[in-house]
């Protein structure tokens, strides 16, 4: 156990706030769908979401922007979780994107689809003709992401103006566009790592085992564990080890760092992620690859 | 997460300050001394300071995250920082100070209960500290912490400390603030940030961090002040609740019960909460702050945009009002143009129809030429709205006594008013 006084009072206001970002939502758009990894953030933002509109069902659908690249475990947590709680669910592959010629698989050692995703959402979006898509971004993620707005607009082209924001104040929120364009909404911008695991373990919502402690095959690179598939290149100075660790993100299995860990219950998270010292995103392939490399993406379209 | 206290939990501040008064400085420093900065992030900044030509780990890099803002070397827009204590958990809108970012630092100050404004120890108050102080008081913060920096710089004199202290008060008359705290710091080297300094030992008051631990932000939760704008209303159209009807909302001021009387705006229909709901938990109460769904007695009709109040403590049902509005767009107000005001979450057309003052707010005297209102100009107006809305003087609720305006052609928030009567 941890000597870790840890402050919770907070979590009681994040989550107001969320519920209240959801409802927003709801009420200003006519087509959101909430943005569904199988990832911690989005598992919290869907039952946020069943608590902003109990005993209604949550009146938008899940969607997944699949990579093809997944844990096992994610795509069967997923389909339970939609299944158990009533959600319509949206799937879209980025391997139709890739096929279709939209978006070109990326080679090398350092290979990942995390980017191509980008295409794949974007068509989603004008597919289903979504005009919002609700996202667990978290401002403390990263540099870039501490600009964010809770509803974020984004012009026809999906792409992030950042040194041109709407001005948020107070609790008004205004979702106003023209056709085309659509808006992001972020309603957990203001909660930290942290702040995500204590909500968890004070709501006991359900994570799929993959958070905690497992055997599983990994290999270092560039100071970061990763978890190893048989589609990934290894490079010459890399072996595959099998070892005890735990995921602290989950996304795309190519570039989801992963932590040696033996924690085994929420508890035991919690305590280590209160005494760690790198930031969840330093496990992440994807945001080392320039200091502005989010700022990049976003502006695209990123999630 | 019934058994929790929030009040006390978080506190939200905002930071102000001239440019180079050491804003991002002190942030980063907050957050490095109270350890909350990550090995990754320190390697990050340490390597770009290092490549800059920095010997020292330059802070501020921590807070400006934006490209153009590294390269310029200043804060553009608001950007959020978090860190903890095990006492509260902290929420920081760090924003520009130039002029032509006072709309950012409304907006940062809009969801503040606390303004830090940074003074430096060599230039005393100038210009910008007549109008951050001046934001932070319209902003109605409840509590205002000048810390005045670089105090290195001036050999941790306490009788330039005293100086200043004096330019303050004098500046504060003319403003008019409440709960006022002023505090020596060297936000570069960290004197009275979280430790107490050995160089400004003349000086008895708390650290800064001391204080955002401490101050007071609670709300008294007077029932007659509770206001529940409508954002939603919940119908499960399920077997399990067929007659369900609640009207989803948070709850702004004040505290509501079950059984209480309510009056239902703008149709003045009357009930009484028959239950509230929070995911089936059974409660009695709600109060400020709290996400909600309500029931009521009585099958009236109900929707987004409404609101629900004590019967006894209505608020005033307008058709035109005054606001002091900041402006927040390139393109200057016009008199007598419509645009779409948000009160709440209700949505109405509404004419400027009068400029009744406008302020110089870097002096605080009364601008002759009113003609034109431009961007980050802050003056009292005149609005009129299509249908009457239900308005409280900012100062005793900034829910329902603050209002944005949208230009109906771009959609875009062109400015923020606060009501006053
Ligand atoms: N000597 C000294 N320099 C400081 C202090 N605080 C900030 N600075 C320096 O002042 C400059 C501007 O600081 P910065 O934090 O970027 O200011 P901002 O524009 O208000 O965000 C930087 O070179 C800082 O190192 C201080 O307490 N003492
Ligand atoms: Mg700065």
């Amino acid at each position: 156990m941890s000597d870790f006084k840890i402050n919770t009072n907070h979590l009681k206001l994040l989550e107001d706030e969320a519920i209240f970002i959801m409802r927003e939502i709801a009420a200003q758009f006519e087509k959101p769908a909430l943005l569904f990894s199988g990832g911690k953030d989005s598992i919290v933002l869907v039952h946020l979401a069943r608590k902003a509109f109990w005993p209604a069902k949550i009146p938008f659908p899940l969607m997944h922007i699949d990579t093809g690249h997944n844990f096992d475990e994610t795509i069967e947590f997923r389909d339970n979780l939609a299944k158990e709680f009533g959600c319509e669910l949206i799937v879209k592959y980025v391997q139709d994107s890739i096929n279709q010629g939209k978006a070109i698989e990326e080679k090398g050692v350092n290979a990942s689809r995390n980017k191509l995703q980008t295409v794949t959402l974007l068509d989603a979006i004008e597919d289903e003709k979504l005009d919002c898509a609700i996202g667990g971004g978290r401002r403390d993620e990263e540099k870039a992401r501490a600009k964010e707005r809770f509803f974020s607009h984004r012009d026809d082209f999906g792409q992030w103006d950042p040194k041109n924001q709407r001005p948020e104040l107070w609790n008004i929120f205004n979702g106003r566009k023209n056709m085309g364009e659509h808006f992001r909404a972020f309603p957990i911008s203001n909660w930290t790592e942290l702040d995500v695991w204590q909500y968890i373990m004070y709501e006991k919502i359900k994570l799929p085992s993959l958070y905690y402690t497992h055997k599983r095959k990994v290999f270092e690179r560039d100071g970061t564990w990763l978890a190893w598939a048989p589609f990934m290149e290894l490079k010459p100075t890399e072996t595959v080890q099998n070892l005890d660790v735990r995921c602290r993100t989950i996304g795309d299995i190519t570039c989801t760092g992963v932590t040696l860990s033996t924690a085994n219950t929420l508890d035991e998270i919690v305590a280590e992620i209160a005494a760690s010292r790198i930031t969840e995103r330093g496990g992440r392939a994807d945001d080392k690859r320039s200091e502005a490399a989010m700022e990049d993406r976003k502006k695209e379209g990123y999630f | 997460m019934e058994n929790i206290k929030p009040e006390i939990g978080l506190l939200r501040f905002t930071t102000a300050g001239s440019v180079d008064d050491g804003k991002s400085t002190l942030i980063g420093r907050l957050l490095y001394d109270s350890k909350s900065i990550f090995e990754d992030q320190l390697d990050n900044i340490t390597e770009t300071s290092k490549r800059k030509g920095n010997d020292e780990v330059d802070l501020s890099l921590l807070t400006d995250g934006l490209r153009a803002e590294r390269e310029q070397g200043i804060t553009i827009d608001v950007a959020y920082r978090y860190f903890s204590t095990p006492n509260r958990k902290f929420i920081i809108a760090d924003t520009p100070g130039h002029i032509q970012y006072t709309r950012n630092m409304v907006t940062g100050a809009s969801t503040a209960d606390v303004a830090v404004i940074l003074i430096d120890a060599r230039n005393g108050v100038i210009e910008q500290s007549i109008r951050h102080t001046f934001i932070a008081s319209l902003l109605d913060m409840k509590h205002i912490i000048f810390c005045v920096n670089k105090m290195d710089l001036v050999d941790f004199s306490q009788a330039r400390f005293d100086e200043i202290n004096k330019e303050i008060r004098e500046l504060l008359e003319k403003v008019g603030a409440k709960n006022i705290h002023i505090i020596p710091i060297s936000a570069k080297f960290g004197d009275n940030v979280v430790d107490k300094s050995e160089n400004l030992k003349w000086f008895n008051g708390s650290t800064l961090l001391n204080l955002l631990e401490t101050v007071r932000i609670a709300d008294d939760y007077n029932s007659k002040y509770a206001r529940f704008p409508v954002q939603y209303v919940i119908r499960p159209q399920s077997d399990d609740y067929h007659d369900f009807r609640g009207y989803a909302g948070r709850l702004a001021g004040g505290k509501i019960f079950v059984g209480d009387k309510i009056t239902v705006l703008p149709s003045m229909l009357t009930s009484k909460i028959k239950s509230i709901e929070d995911f089936g938990n059974e409660r009695y109460d709600a109060k400020s702050g709290d996400s909600i769904t309500i029931c009521l007695e009585d099958d009236i009709d109900i929707s987004r945009g409404n609101m629900i109040v004590p019967s006894e403590n209505l608020p005033d049902l307008a058709k035109e009002f005054n606001v002091m509005l900041c402006w927040f767009n390139e393109k200057p107000l016009q008199i007598k143009s419509k645009y779409i005001l948000r009160h709440s979450t209700n949505e109405v057309k509404s004419i400027l129809s009068e400029v009744n003052t406008k302020l110089n707010i870097n002096t605080l005297e009364e601008d002759t030429d009113k003609k034109e209102i431009k961007m980050n100009d802050i003056a009292n107006v005149t609005i009129k709205v299509a249908s009457p809305i239900f308005i409280d003087d900012y100062k005793l609720n900034h829910v329902s006594g603050s209002i944005i305006l949208i230009d109906e052609a771009t959609n875009e928030t062109v400015a923020a008013g606060m009501v006053v009567k």
